[in-house]
């Protein structure tokens, strides 16, 4: 019952999110998507996820958004599509795309139905290196959470990847936002 | 007024809780990830209490862009002492601490020190360049 409201927000947060013409308010929502996605994590029992979901997309994010609409507008502007869409043609196709999108969604919904159940021990997923992480990440690293022991030892190379794309990022960021001095 | 004073008993108590979950990661959900945003949290209540220029002197951009490529060097080079002590890339149990286990242990501990620090500081960076631009 708490995971279909859950949901039920994630999907009313997301269609407020894209409809709101208010910059600053569809920030807003989209940080309480964010706090619902690491209730909808925690619920999924990945307490290393939730709270990276909670610190990083409902927090930060946030901040680092605020901090770029600083430099823009706040609204978004009506684009002048807006009034191309009256004609006939357009809207033909406006709705064979969601026609598509509607079939598309049902055959993905569809699929959903020979999955195995959340946590099913015999999943594909859970079948194949899954054992071994719980069983012998503690012998063989030395570490209790074997989240961190599958982040920093196993997929110890991803992790040093992730550092390096947050680093490019920074660079990024100063050498396209900083000015320089004698300029 | 009330901000500043709310934040000043605060953000020790932040950056505080931020060391903790890196040296956490270990033993509980944590680590350097979401430990570095929350001590970057931190920086970004200052600014917002103080203003750029107090934070600016406090930590400058000199540092904030070392700090940033100091981060991924612990962790690379903690990689590469693997590798001079006879293992692979990033065999943490082949370092010369004690048994494998505590290498294995210091090592992570070590990476994710690192993972901290550039997190944290290119975080500062970010949010020191898109919000702290006076001109234009």
């Amino acid at each position: 019952m708490i995971d279909f409201m859950l949901l039920f927000f994630l999907v009313i947060f997301a269609i407020a999110a894209i409809s709101m013409k208010d910059l600053l308010s569809a920030v807003m929502i989209f940080s309480a998507y964010s706090l619902i996605m690491a209730l909808v994590w925690m619920r999924m029992n990945a307490v290393d996820v939730a709270f990276t979901e909670a610190a990083v997309g409902a927090g930060i994010t946030t901040v680092l958004l605020i901090a770029a609409l600083s430099r823009t507008k706040r609204r978004e502007e009506n684009s002048p599509q807006s009034e191309i869409t009256n004609s006939k043609s357009i809207q033909r196709r406006l709705l064979l795309s969601l026609i598509t999108v509607i079939v598309t969604g049902a055959m993905l919904v569809y699929s959903t139905i020979d999955m195995p159940d959340f946590g099913d021990p015999d999943a594909p997923a859970n079948l194949h290196v899954a054992a071994r992480y719980i069983e012998k990440s503690y012998e063989e690293t030395g570490v209790v959470n074997f989240v961190t022991a599958v982040l920093a030892s196993y997929r110890g190379y991803d992790t040093l990847g992730e550092v390096v794309v947050i680093f490019t990022a920074g660079v990024g960021v100063v050498l396209l936002l900083r000015r320089r001095k004698e300029q | 007024m009330i901000v500043r004073v709310i934040a000043r008993i605060l953000i020790p108590f932040i950056q505080l809780y931020a060391l903790y979950v890196i040296a956490h990661g270990e033993i509980g959900p944590g680590g350097g990830f979401q430990g570095g945003v929350i001590f970057s949290a931190s920086i970004i209540l200052y600014v917002i209490a103080f203003g750029m220029e107090e934070a600016r002197s406090r930590i400058s951009q000199k540092m904030s862009d070392l700090l940033s490529s100091t981060g991924a060097l612990v962790f690379a080079i903690i990689g590469l002492l693997c590798i001079l002590a006879g293992g692979s890339y990033l065999e943490y149990d082949q370092l010369p601490l004690g048994t494998p286990k505590l290498a294995s242990q210091l090592g992570i501990y070590g990476i994710e020190i690192g993972i901290g620090i550039t997190v944290a500081a290119v975080l500062i960076t970010i949010f020191f360049e898109t919000a702290g631009r006076k001109d234009d």
